[in-house]
């Protein structure tokens, strides 16, 4: 595939490798703040290639992940009342909330369909117009404009029986959250590849200016993420830290004008809460009150009861970088990808089920 | 969750696209990235583009990357 392929070229990955050796001298913490990253990152075995003084830490730019049970114990909630739809991108279903997951509502008469897109949604609700289709908007600002879009479009073609339950979160301020917490000390961050093509690069100033952490903007094949670990190398190195974009192809330092004004028409900045870390001021999405008719959380009565947490489960540490896997008494015991125990697991991109998926880390990859 | 991959926009009606991803067809949302025309790689991402592949930007890093791998033989 054009614009894949190139990147994958064992000859330039190898080259960034030495560079990356010759040059790293110190010893220091990277964070792949994004999911996607970490099962590049393991998929083509790049920490075991990288010099023993470079650590690299898993982040929490997995959205499933960082969805709070009581979060999800809302969606469940909303599935559960009568003559609702409510669709949601295939992993949010199996992640296990408070009592039960969505797949569990469904095995017990809720209708829970899964969606590849906001447009499958939409078309739900125009399919059935005596029921009210709820989208649990997950993601970050990657996915947030095209919920926007979608609502947008519900407002434009008079479709009134399509609603939002806004659960979606913003990347810089639990990047802040995370560094002001203080339990994870970092030299470099590797930012996320798609959020970044919406946002730009400018969001992540305060990171290098206040903090003096180095940040690169990675693509998600593995000769862009060895330039952006080499781009952080020679900006720690040199004692610079910046922003600099290893994925120019996909991000401008402006971002997507047009899916930021969505973004603004749509939504205000709020509250978010986050799974491990607890409400964050400022790092969530609401639906502004011009649109509220589409908000799930205004248009229903949501009771969704106490919440629990998994037993045993450490996905919160594992999502603010001060754990692994590796640590958790259920990985690979009772907590598998067929049976999950926590959202690190149910994700595709979460580090639990990446670990469980590609191994521990430590293997040297076949293709060196 | 935030995956998005490079798809050759074939045909544009409106705000609608049919985008080629490697062989398979799909129609997808342009309602992000407005200026995008028939000829352009977008990233895709759940049905919506959210980007337009700068070429150039593609060529130059892939360029200097290169030089950097003979420059080190």
């Amino acid at each position: 595939m054009k614009y894949v392929n190139e990147y994958r070229d064992p000859e330039l990955a190898k080259k960034l490798l030495e560079r990356i050796h010759q040059r790293s001298r110190k010893h220091v913490r990277l964070m792949e703040f994004c999911g996607g990253h970490t099962v590049a990152v393991f998929k083509h075995g790049l920490r075991q290639l990288l010099p023993p003084n470079i650590e690299m830490l898993s982040g929490p730019g997995c959205p499933v992940c960082v969805t709070a049970s009581a979060d999800l114990d809302k969606a469940i909630a909303l599935g559960k009342l009568p003559g609702i739809i409510v669709s949601s991108f295939g992993d949010m279903v199996r992640v296990p909330g408070s009592q039960a997951s969505l797949q569990q509502a469904r095995a017990e008469g809720a209708d829970v369909r899964i969606v590849y897109s906001a447009q499958d949604a939409l078309e739900i609700a125009q399919e059935n117009p005596d029921k009210s289709v709820v989208f649990i908007g997950i993601g970050f600002e990657t996915t947030a404009p095209t919920i926007a879009a979608s609502i947008l479009r519900a407002e434009q073609e008079k479709i009134t029986n399509y609603y939002v339950l806004s659960l979606h979160k913003v990347c810089p301020p639990i990047m802040k959250a995370i560094l002001d917490l203080g339990e994870v000390r970092l030299d470099g961050i590797i930012c996320p590849g798609h959020v970044s093509a919406i946002i730009g690069s400018l969001p992540y100033r305060f990171i290098a200016d206040d903090y003096g952490i180095a940040c690169a903007i990675s693509g998600f094949e593995p000769v862009d993420i060895l330039l952006a670990v080499e781009m952080l190398v020679e900006q720690i190195e040199s004692g610079q830290p910046k922003v600099e974009i290893a994925y120019r192809r996909g991000v401008k330092p402006e971002g997507n004008p047009a899916a930021l004004k969505l973004l603004d028409t749509v939504f205000e900045i709020g509250d978010a809460d986050w799974r491990g870390i607890g409400v964050v001021p400022a790092s969530g999405l609401s639906i502004r009150k011009n649109f509220e008719k589409y908000d799930a959380a205004k248009s229903f009565e949501i009771d969704a009861g106490p919440t629990r947490e998994p037993k045993g489960c450490i996905c919160g540490g594992i999502l603010r970088g001060v754990s692994t896997p590796l640590e958790c008494k259920l990985f690979r015991e009772t907590c598998t990808p067929e049976h999950p125990v926590g959202p690190c697991m149910v994700s595709s991109e979460g580090s639990c089920a990446t670990y469980y998926e590609y191994g521990t880390g430590v293997e040297k990859p076949a293709w060196t | 969750m935030c995956l998005a991959i490079p798809a050759l926009i074939k045909s544009v009606k409106g705000e609608q696209a049919v985008v080629d991803i490697d062989g398979i067809t799909r129609d997808v949302s342009l309602q992000l990235t407005p200026e995008a025309k028939v000829g352009d790689y977008v990233l895709l991402h759940t049905g919506y583009a959210i980007s337009v592949i700068d070429t150039e930007e593609a060529g130059e890093t892939l360029k200097l990357l290169r030089q950097m791998a003979e420059a080190s033989l």
